[in-house]
């Protein structure tokens, strides 16, 4: 596809912190993008950039080919939503909902039509005289996400779209997110800190750590081929392990086991997912260890079991409901898994 | 049911100790005996003297316009001050910018109009204006005070309001300028308007810093009431007083159908 937005070697500087490390980035037309990482990351940074909140202290940010690195916030079509909403609290819904397309000059007679399909799109016909402080949390999220989709942008910037809301609205939002932006066919960019929601809703998520793009890709491929100990370790909490490859096997001397399966000759440490692990009634060879569980935890459909192997790692061992029982704290165990779970980490 | 009584008592005598001074002051207006608090029967003379005393009235229409004059120009500076000190993020100099334009809050009365009437002194010497002392010099002084309190209520307006509004309304096309005048000014009109009465009310209730920076022309109306104390009291002065307690409870009753919260 072709790049909508595409961000050359952005720089960012704060007083002596640095927020974007020359950051590259393209996102395509019509995609739903997520930028995921922690705070400090520079995601909150860069979406703030694109939206022309910030001006880049160094590189570019095309938009259709043109630099819009200089362009005011005002003059761009871009569009965002922000994480606490920032609706007018003065206006009721369907001058919230205007008030861009009357800066734009959109004819009275439109601005009415324009008002009303796009508070039907987010399911909010018939709130129009409301204000903001009438309305729940989730039927404000819509007023911000009508006002922002009826200047029909291309590029839709969502700023922690999910994170005021209740744990049961989430999901549900989420599913409607992903139905409008189809329906729209803008891009979405979102920024979020939640490693769920980012794998849930996009179609490429970027995992940002310092200024960096750490890894980008489809959510399954990130998740499966983590590039990286940061990427592994934020995805999914995977248990990383140290040690030195060597002829297509690695030898970790803190897990007191061997890894077999695809291993180049440059890999730097082990990740295996907590799921893929299981407990075994004995163990020889390549990928098997041994240890003492240290504490076990119910959590509904598995249990987290943390056994700590004979080599000093602690290992995270997710234990399904359908396995049987959870092993006992303090019991000897013996633990598996297949050369398919080991994934090799280049850095 | 005891309780009950024992607040309302204490609300009573609350309201009482308040308010009865003023109470007596305004009754005492329509006494017809010379010696004030003493009651001599109804009568309105005294409101008529009142009108026929030109200075007292003059002086009362000088301090209206000093005092609307300094509301307005302070809730023009003060209000750009609150807008700058709560929007415009860590700029140089903020912290110091901010404690000056609150001092007159913290200052004694006596110094600050001692200050004034320096600067006002030594400004004449050097450009030839303020020529002299007045009105003129009070109006400014006043609106120095007032300036304070309205770049605090107006801070205090937007510091409790999401500061990503204006950037929301940028996002959507709205100018700088836009902006502020569509989503801002609407945010802070009530501070504003607030603002305007409190420094109203302080002008015109003023007689410290007014006395230091005032000239021949400039008597405001507590001026002239302290001078006619030094006198010897005459109920021209209750009088006076029961104008001057009606209009600004009329005041005081239009700001607060200004301020109501709106709904819906």
């Amino acid at each position: 596809m072709k790049p909508l937005l595409r961000a050359e070697a952005l720089t960012k500087r704060f007083g002596g912190t640095l927020a974007l490390d020359a950051l590259d980035l393209e996102i395509a037309e019509g995609e739903f993008f997520a930028l995921l990482g922690g705070s400090g990351s520079g995601k909150s940074t860069l979406l703030r950039i694109i939206a022309g909140f910030e001006t880049p202290d160094s590189g570019r940010l095309l938009l259709d080919g043109h630099d819009i690195a200089a362009t005011p916030p005002w003059a761009r079509p871009v569009n965002m939503m922000f994480q606490s909403y920032a609706l007018f609290p003065h206006m009721n819904v369907a001058d919230n909902v205007a008030y861009g397309l009357r800066r734009a000059g959109v004819a009275r007679a439109d601005v009415t039509g324009r008002v009303a399909s796009a508070l039907a799109m987010v399911g909010l016909s018939g709130f129009e005289r409301r204000k903001p402080h009438q309305l729940s949390g989730g039927q404000r999220q819509r007023v911000a996400l009508a006002r922002s989709l009826v200047m029909r942008p291309r590029l839709l910037l969502l700023d922690e779209p999910l994170g005021a809301l209740d744990a049961g609205l989430r999901e549900r939002t989420g599913f409607e997110l992903r139905a409008l932006q189809r329906e729209t066919g803008a891009a979405f960019v979102m920024v979020t800190h939640d490693q769920e929601e980012a794998l849930a809703l996009a179609d490429r998520v970027a995992l940002l750590d310092g200024g960096r793009i750490a890894q980008v890709g489809a959510p399954r491929a990130i998740y499966e081929r983590p590039a990286s100990r940061f990427v592994a370790r934020f995805l999914g909490a995977a248990n990383v392990l140290e040690g030195r490859a060597m002829e297509g096997r690695f030898d970790s001397a803190e897990a007191g086991a061997t890894f077999a399966g695809d291993i180049p000759a440059h890999t730097a440490a082990i990740a295996l997912r907590p799921e893929r692990i299981r407990v075994a009634v004995a163990a020889e060879g390549a990928n098997t260890a041994r240890g003492v569980v240290e504490d076990v935890a119910f959590r509904g459909d598995d249990s987290l079991v943390l056994v700590r192997l004979t080599g000093g790692a602690t290992l995270r061992v997710a234990h399904a409901e359908e396995d049987g029982a959870p092993p006992m704290r303090g019991a000897d165990v013996y633990l598996a898994w297949d050369a398919e779970a080991v994934v090799a980490l280049p850095a | 049911m005891s309780h009950h009584r024992l607040v309302k008592a204490a609300m009573v005598a609350g309201f009482a100790f308040l308010w009865l001074p003023i109470l007596l002051l305004v009754i005492y207006a329509f006494s017809a005996d010379r010696i004030p608090f003493q009651w001599g029967g109804f009568s309105l003379r005294w409101f008529q003297a009142l009108a026929a005393n030109e200075r007292l009235v003059e002086s009362a229409l000088l301090s209206l316009r000093v005092a609307a004059g300094a509301a307005t120009l302070a809730v023009l500076l003060g209000g750009a001050a609150g807008w700058a000190l709560a929007r415009f993020g860590p700029f140089r100099g903020r912290a110091l910018f901010g404690a000056l334009i609150g001092a007159p809050l913290v200052l004694p009365e006596v110094v600050t109009g001692l200050s004034l009437l320096l600067l006002f002194v030594a400004l004449d010497a050097l450009t030839g204006w303020p020529a002299g002392r007045g009105a003129t010099t009070v109006l400014l002084a006043h609106a120095t005070l007032g300036a304070a309190f309205v770049a605090v209520v107006v801070q205090a307006r937007l510091a409790e309001s999401d500061r990503s509004l204006e950037e929301a309304a940028m996002d959507l096309g709205a100018t700088p300028f836009t902006a502020f005048r569509t989503v801002t000014l609407p945010l802070i009109a009530p501070a504003l308007a607030a603002g305007w009465l409190l420094a109203f009310t302080l002008s015109l209730d003023d007689v410290v810093i007014a006395s230091f920076v005032s000239g021949p022309a400039g008597t405001t109306l507590p001026m002239a009431l302290f001078s006619m104390l030094r006198l010897g009291l005459t109920p021209e002065v209750n009088a006076l007083g029961a104008v001057v307690v009606i209009a600004v409870g009329g005041m005081l009753a239009l700001a607060a159908l200004l301020l109501r919260p709106r709904r819906g």
